[in-house]
């Protein structure tokens, strides 16, 4: 039941963007946000959107991936772009009763409904060209200089890279555990909201009982294997930049200036 | 000294009832004292509960004393401040495949262990491939633990210790979730560990045909070691591991039962072949001497004692049969 | 015949490039109170066939009797030989799962409630009994099962493993199974624990009359249980007969990652190498009683020979 849901959504291929250092991806993608929301003209968004069109054809990754995360953010896209259309101020173009469609508020609409599911294309093309592990080491190293002020930076990577380790075999547990529920005799499927959750009792109880277990276990296991917190600690995979980093960084940059440019001109 | 040796070892453990108040000291090992020889293959036996764990979380320094001492490798547990000093030295494989393994690629777990003891990258590498190629998983370094077999799992596991280069290697119960086909895969990862680079280990179990080629086995039983000895000499005592709710391997007990019937067979048996061996050898006996007592005697005379003796017992019993 | 399986396959994601035939066209017949030995090696397809025989997985093809009557089917005569089987005329499942009680692996994983009898109630109280009836049946399956009385207020997860599995164990059974099956219910534990679950199970089976489906991978425990053998291997079902008759196919046991209890192979070797022993022995007594007449016989023969 549970084993169908991918967490991470890693799709392995051998693109350019596969092998970009994690760090300039993160980057890339928080920049390419960034600009979404900088650009509002007409040229502006034709010069993202080429840009995005030229990243998933260099990323090897099948489109219908891409639009996989855009489906799940449907709903919030949807009552985004309605609010915006009725509620912006400005030039009437239809009216009835109390709604009124403005000018301004079509345009707007259409603006946010671009600017969101370019966002979520754009962080599915990291997520997608970028395993779980690549990113949060790009993560802490990226935040690295916050450990000045003594935030828990390699703490919550690790953090964070355990729960993707653990994901899926809580997953099967999960699995495991309903199924041998039912065969008692569980009801999962029918009743109201309050007996439904009632009935995720015997599910919930023995899942957080085995998950603290598991957390116990992991823990005495790292401990045994000489984990004594991120200082000292070497790495095996350390991030390295190579030339293309350094292009690609180039490019990022080149696109923000860009996009500033057409903000200013309001092209 | 031995690279682990423990004297008057013992751990207090403490179970709180209903009551916040309501403390109790439970006592889970006493009066451990044990030497361990580098390069030896240890077994330690016992049913649950027996201490065994206990004292094998004693030699990572998991546990400290809560008296007695632990040495591994001559420094004292309870007096080294930075405990990941010993457990470099004594890795630790535990029981649930899953909840040791913290990588998601088998490689990048076991290159967990030297990164935390700050080995250089090259080198993280270069310990990663030898120690992966030793537990025969190296064509499976880019896959995620998830993927594998149990058996697997715990090779991978073995591999993140051994990329520790540890002196000694703890395994507590590394089989008890496994099929008989992991089961096997770990062992024989375990004892040419032991043969090919001499690691010591120390192997907790409560499966008895996994300590036969042992070294030298320890048994416990509500926290103190009750018997020690040879596989062989543990072995031959059928009634007292019986007694300790322990098994015997099934070729121990046939040997042990037919011994009881009063054929002559020497004392802990633990193979099969062994087991034929000496039944066909008793056959031929039983065909190629005469029958009478006297003749009988003066042949086992010149025997080992061990098998004189229980030919004479089973001389008695047959007699008062007839 | 209680429970029945007509060519019944399992393929996991078919349709995809993923897709795995866990179970391939199996037949199969259970008979009430019988006491069988379900074996395989991990991946063989045991799981997956188990959960078949309480309706916990649907078969993509073939068709599962219980008592009779096909749980995909529908119950109502017009509609059967339908693929689509209307909602009211669906065969109950839920009872199904009374009757045909499954205790998983590791079933202490499956524990939740705040003491021991409530989550040995669970089962009972899903089938709707009155309160009486659900704590008759609770403590008679604690009692059954071998969990002392001053244990039954206490919280589960106090328990040791051992304990712990018994009121597992103990939760299905309060459901009153007419057939119970258990999928490695010694995994993990001791010697002494395993030998109490077993002889549990035992008794149950002919206390009670329960028929045993036994799931493991230690063919000493079958041999030493079952009346009957299944071997499971790549999703068909290489053996089913008697231990005996099941263990004398050892070697070729052995190619399926299996392998027959050690006594199997020591008087299988003793009668190669030309001892009169009886090869079909599977316990350790059977095989004393075996090499002791051997031996024996060939003492009177001898005395036969001085004789003449």
């Amino acid at each position: 039941m549970f084993k169908d849901v991918t967490i991470g959504q890693y799709y392995p291929a051998d693109s350019i963007l596969h092998k970009l250092d994690p760090r300039v991806k993160f980057l890339g993608t928080v920049i390419f946000i960034v600009s979404v929301f900088l650009v509002r003209g007409f040229a502006g968004y034709a010069f993202v959107t080429a840009v995005l069109v030229t990243l998933i054809a260099l990323s090897k990754v099948p489109f219908r991936f891409m639009l996989k995360g855009l489906r799940a953010i449907l709903i919030i896209l949807c009552i985004t772009m309605i609010f915006n259309m009725f509620l912006t101020p400005g030039e009437v173009i239809f009216q009835k009763w109390i709604f009124k469609i403005t000018r301004e508020g079509v345009i707007q609409a259409v603006r946010m409904g671009v600017r969101l599911a370019y966002l979520v294309i754009g962080s599915s093309i990291m997520t997608l060209t970028t395993t779980p592990n690549q990113l949060t080491d790009a993560m802490e190293s990226l935040f690295s200089p916050l450990k000045v002020v003594h935030a828990p930076v390699h703490e919550i990577a690790m953090m964070m890279s355990i729960a993707l380790r653990f994901i899926p075999i809580l997953m099967e547990e999960t699995d495991k555990i309903m199924k041998a529920q039912i065969a008692r005799g569980a009801d999962f499927e029918s009743g109201g909201i309050v007996k439904r959750i009632m009935n995720m009792i015997p599910l919930l109880v023995p899942l957080f009982v085995s998950a603290f277990r598991r957390a116990n276990d992991l823990a005495m296991a790292m401990e045994a294997r000489c984990y004594h917190g991120g200082e000292g600690r070497t790495q095996m995979k350390p991030l390295k930049y190579s030339g293309r980093d350094i292009v690609a960084y180039i490019l990022i940059f080149g696109f923000l200036a860009a996009c500033i440019f057409f903000r200013i001109t309001r092209l | 000294m031995g690279i682990i040796k423990s004297v008057k070892l013992a751990f207090d453990y403490l179970k709180y009832g209903e009551d916040e108040s309501d403390v109790q000291k439970v006592r889970a090992i006493d009066d451990v004292t044990i030497d361990i020889e580098k390069g030896d293959f240890i077994a330690i036996l016992g049913h649950n509960g027996s201490g065994k764990s206990t004292l094998a979380k004693h030699m990572n320094a998991l546990l400290l004393p809560t008296e007695g001492t632990m040495w591994v490798d001559g420094i004292d547990t309870a007096k080294e401040p930075e405990l990941w000093k010993v457990r470099q030295k004594a890795g630790m494989v535990f029981q649930n495949p899953d909840n040791q393994i913290i990588g998601s690629i088998v490689e990048e777990d076991v290159g967990f262990g030297p990164e935390n003891m700050g080995v250089p990258t090259d080198e993280i590498w270069t310990r990663v491939e030898e120690s992966l190629t030793k537990v025969g998983m190296i064509k499976h370094r880019d896959k995620s633990p998830n993927r594998l077999s149990g058996g697997q799992k715990q090779r991978v596991a073995i591999a993140g210790v051994v990329a520790m280069r540890p002196d000694c290697i703890v395994l507590d119960e590394p089989t008890a979730m496994l099929d008989p086909n992991g089961r096997q895969e770990v062992l024989r990862t375990v004892s040419e560990l032991n043969e090919k680079e001499n690691v010591t280990v120390i192997l907790i179990t409560h499966y008895m045909e996994e300590v036969i080629h042992a070294d030298h086995v320890f048994v416990m039983d509500s926290g103190h070691v009750v018997m020690q000895g040879t596989p062989r000499e543990i072995f031959s005592q059928v009634d007292r591991l019986k007694k300790l709710h322990l098994d015997v391997p099934q070729v121990t007990e046939l040997a042990y039962e037919l011994k009881k019937s009063g054929i002559d067979l020497p004392d802990g048996i633990l193979t099969k072949e062994e087991l034929v061996e000496e039944l066909l050898r008793v056959s031929e006996k039983m065909k190629s001497k005469p029958q009478s007592k006297g003749t009988r005697s003066e042949k086992t005379s010149g025997g080992n004692k061990a098998s004189g003796k229980a030919r004479k017992k089973s001389n008695e019993r047959e007699g008062t049969k007839k | 015949m209680i429970l029945e399986l007509k060519n019944v396959s399992f393929t996991y994601s078919r349709g995809t490039t993923y897709s795995v035939k866990a179970l391939d066209n199996i037949n199969l017949s259970i008979d009430e109170g019988q006491f069988i030995g379900v074996i395989g090696h991990t991946g063989s397809g045991k799981s997956t066939l188990i959960q078949h025989l309480n309706g916990l997985m649907q078969p993509t093809e073939g068709q599962v009797f219980y008592e009779g009557q096909d749980i995909w089917g529908s119950t109502n005569p017009a509609e059967q030989g339908k693929k689509k089987v209307s909602k009211k005329n669906r065969y109950d499942l839920r009872s199904l799962r009374t009757h045909v009680g499954l205790v998983f692996q590791y079933p202490e994983n499956q524990l939740f409630e705040t003491d021991v009898i409530s989550d040995v109630s669970f089962g009972p109280k899903n089938q709707g009994l009155d309160e009486t009836e659900i704590r008759r049946r609770a403590e008679e399956a604690l009692r059954q099962t071998g969990v002392a009385e001053k244990f039954w207020k206490v919280s589960p997860f106090e328990l040791s493993g051992g304990q712990k599995r018994r009121v597992a164990i103990a939760g299905v059974l309060a459901m009153n199974p007419k057939v119970l099956i258990l999928d490695e219910p010694t995994a993990g534990l001791d010697p002494q624990g395993r030998d109490d679950i077993l002889d549990q199970i035992k008794k149950l089976h002919d206390e009670r009359g329960i028929t045993i489906l036994l799931v493991s991978h230690s063919m000493e425990d079958v041999a030493n249980y079952a009346d009957r053998i299944i071997v499971v291997n790549d999703g068909k079902i290489a053996y089913d007969g008697t231990p005996k008759e099941v263990f004398s196919h050892y070697r070729e046991l052995e190619q399926m990652g299996l392998a027959a209890p050690q006594t199997t192979y020591i008087v299988n070797e003793l009668a190669e190498r030309g001892m009169d022993v009886d090869t079909t022995a599977t316990t350790i007594t059977e095989a004393k009683e075996s090499i002791l007449k051997a031996l024996l016989e060939k003492r009177q023969l001898r005395k036969g020979e001085t004789f003449v």
